[in-house]
C-alpha cells in the first residue's frame, strides 16, 4: 500500500475504541492461559517424547494437508471464479460445507467414505490402500477441514484481477496455460499465500475430524490438539504448556509467510 | 399492538400464579419444611443414563429436583477446583475422585456405590473370531482401547498387566464411548469396554468376558461436594443411590455391580 492510499483508508478515530476491544477478545484468553504456565516444568513437559512426537506428526500432515490443498484448491477455485452458471452458488456453499460442519460430523462423513466399512472400502482394498487409523488419514481429515479457507482466498483473488490485462495478454497470443502462469499466478499471489498460511493454519488446529476419523496413536494419528486434549486428563500443566507450543509454530510459520509475501511483492 | 402484548402478559401472569399455587400444593403434600428445591450433581459420562433415572425417583420421592452436569470423571475435577457450583460429585474411578479430595473439593469421605469391569466387544459378526484377551494380542486384530491417561484406559493397563497379554492397538480413545463407537460401526475388530458400555450397545457388538476382570474392577465414588448449597440434600440423594431397591436395581440393569470386597491389587 503506497502513501497516498494509506492516507485514504485512515479509518475515524472512534473506530480505537471497539477496534481495540477486538483484538482484548483475541489476546486476554491467550494471556490468561500463559498465567497458568508453569516455566520452570515447560522444558520437561514440552521435551517429553510424546509431546516431540504429536509436534513432529502436526508440521508434517498440515504441510502435506497445504500442499494438498493448493494443488487440488487453486484449479477448484479457478473453475469458480470462471463459471457463469445456474446453481453455482448452491455448488459454492456445498464446497464451503467444511467451514459449517462441526469437524466431528466431518470426521464421521470421512469415516463412512473411506473407513474400512466406508463407501469406498473395496475401492481402496483393491488398491491396497488402508486410510483408517494412518497418518494418511489424517493428512485427508486436514485436507477436508482447510480446502475451503484456499478456495475463497483465490477465489477472491481471481475475481478482483483487472480483466484488461488478461485480455491484453490474450491478444498478444499467449496460450491458456502460459497466462496462468506468467500472469494469473504471480497476480494473485497475496491471496494465494494468505489462503495457504490459513489452511496451513486450520490444518494444525483441526482436531475434532481427526479424532473421528484417524483415531488418536502415538507418532501415527496424534497430532497436537489430540495430544492436549488427552494430557488435560491428567496433567493440565502439560496441556496449557502444549498449548503454547501450538500458538508459537502458528506464529512463527504465519509471520514468516507473511514476511516472505512482502518481500515477494 | 400494545393491546396484544398486555393480554399476553396477563395470560403468562395467570399461567404463572396457577403453577405457583399447584407447586405450593405439591410441596405441601411431599416435602418436608425447609427442604431443598434443587440440587446439582456433577457425574461421570458413564452415569448419565442410570443417574436420570434415578434422580427422577429421587426427585418424585422428596420434591428435590436434580440438575446435572456430566462430563468426563477428570473433566468434572478440573471444574470444580474452578469454582463450579456443586452439591455431588460421582466419578467413574477411585483415583479421580482421590485428586477430588486431596484438591479440598470434598466433605466427608467418599462412598463407593458401584462397579464396572470391563469386558472384550466385537463387531456383531467377530469378523476376526475373537474368543479371549489373549487372541487381542495378536496384531492381526485391529484393536482399540482406552488411552491410559482416562479410567477405562488405567483399568485395561491392569487386566493386560495381570494377563501378561501384550495389546498393540490402533488408536488409543479419549473415552470409553469412542472405543464402543469404533467397534460398533465396524472400524475396529475388538475394543475393550465396560460390561455397561456393551450392555447398552445391545446386538451390535458381541461382548467376551475377560477372566478376572471382575476381580479387578473400577469402583465408582460418590460423595457431597465441599461447600455444597445444598450439603443435606446433597447426602440424602447419596443415600438414596446407595439404599434405595428401585435405584439399585437401575443400577444392575445397567450392568453396573454391587461394591464388594475385593483382595487389594
Amino acid at each position: 500500500m503506497n502513501t497516498a492510499t494509506r492516507a485514504l483508508t485512515r479509518p475515524p478515530g472512534w473506530v480505537l475504541i471497539p477496534g481495540l476491544l477486538g483484538a482484548a477478545v483475541i489476546l486476554l484468553p491467550v494471556i490468561g492461559m500463559m498465567s497458568r504456565l508453569k516455566w520452570t516444568e515447560l522444558p520437561a513437559l514440552l521435551t517429553a517424547p510424546a509431546s516431540l512426537d504429536a509436534l513432529r506428526l502436526s508440521v508434517w500432515t498440515a504441510l502435506v494437508a497445504t500442499v494438498l490443498c493448493l494443488l487440488l484448491g487453486v484449479p477448484l477455485a479457478l473453475l469458480l471464479a470462471h463459471a457463469r452458471f445456474r446453481g453455482l452458488t448452491v455448488v459454492r456453499s456445498v464446497i464451503l460445507l467444511p467451514l459449517v460442519l462441526p469437524p466431528v460430523v466431518g470426521g464421521l462423513a470421512l469415516l463412512y467414505t473411506f473407513g474400512s466399512q466406508g463407501m469406498l472400502s473395496g475401492a481402496l482394498e483393491f488398491f491396497g490402500i488402508r486410510v483408517a487409523y494412518t497418518s494418511l488419514a489424517v493428512v485427508l481429515a486436514m485436507t477436508f477441514v482447510s480446502m475451503p479457507f484456499l478456495v475463497i482466498s483465490v477465489e477472491t483473488a481471481v475475481r478482483g484481477m483487472d480483466p484488461e490485462i488478461i485480455e491484453a495478454a490474450t491478444v498478444d497470443g499467449a496460450s491458456r496455460t502460459g497466462i496462468l502462469r506468467h500472469m494469473v499466478l504471480p497476480l494473485i499471489g497475496p491471496g494465494l499465500i494468505s489462503g495457504a498460511v490459513l489452511a496451513f493454519a486450520r490444518s494444525l488446529g483441526e482436531f475434532g475430524a481427526t479424532l473421528a476419523f484417524a483415531g488418536s496413536q502415538q507418532g501415527v494419528t496424534r497430532t497436537l490438539p489430540l495430544e492436549i486434549y488427552l494430557q488435560r486428563e491428567t496433567d493440565p500443566d502439560a496441556a496449557v504448556a502444549l498449548s503454547l507450543l501450538l500458538i508459537a509454530v502458528a506464529v512463527v510459520v504465519i509471520s514468516l509467510a507473511y514476511s516472505r509475501s512482502r518481500t515477494v511483492h | 399492538m400494545d393491546h396484544t402484548v398486555n393480554l399476553t402478559r396477563a395470560r403468562i401472569t395467570a399461567a404463572t400464579t396457577a403453577v405457583v399455587l399447584l407447586t405450593a400444593c405439591a410441596d405441601s403434600d411431599t416435602r418436608d419444611q425447609g427442604a431443598a428445591e434443587s440440587i446439582t450433581v456433577f457425574a461421570a459420562a458413564s452415569l448419565h443414563e442410570v443417574f436420570e433415572d434415578i434422580a427422577e425417583l429421587y426427585t418424585e420421592e422428596t420434591g428435590t429436583a436434580v440438575t446435572f452436569n456430566v462430563a468426563g470423571s477428570s473433566g468434572l475435577v478440573e471444574q470444580l477446583e474452578n469454582g463450579a457450583p456443586a452439591d455431588v460429585l460421582a466419578t467413574a474411578d477411585e483415583a479421580t475422585m482421590e485428586r477430588a479430595v486431596e484438591g479440598d473439593l470434598i466433605a466427608g469421605e467418599p462412598a463407593l456405590f458401584a462397579e464396572n469391569y470391563l469386558v472384550i466387544v466385537t463387531p456383531a459378526d467377530n469378523p476376526a473370531g475373537v474368543q479371549s484377551l489373549a487372541d487381542l494380542g495378536d496384531d492381526a486384530v485391529e484393536t482399540v482401547i482406552c488411552a491410559e491417561q482416562v479410567p477405562c484406559g488405567a483399568a485395561t493397563g491392569r487386566i493386560t498387566e495381570a494377563s501378561g497379554v501384550q495389546i498393540t492397538p490402533v488408536s488409543e480413545e479419549t473415552s470409553v464411548t469412542d472405543v464402543l463407537g469404533r467397534v460398533r460401526n465396524g472400524e475396529a475388530e475388538a475394543g475393550l469396554v465396560y460390561a455397561t458400555d456393551a450392555l447398552q450397545a445391545g446386538d451390535e457388538v458381541e461382548a467376551i468376558e475377560i477372566e478376572g476382570a471382575e476381580e479387578d474392577p473400577n469402583l465408582y465414588p460418590i460423595a457431597v461436594v465441599d461447600h455444597a448449597a445444598e450439603p443435606e440434600a446433597g447426602e440424602e440423594f447419596i443415600d438414596f443411590v446407595l439404599t434405595d431397591e428401585q435405584a439399585q436395581q437401575i443400577l444392575t440393569e445397567a450392568g453396573f455391580v454391587e461394591p464388594q470386597e475385593h483382595d487389594a491389587a
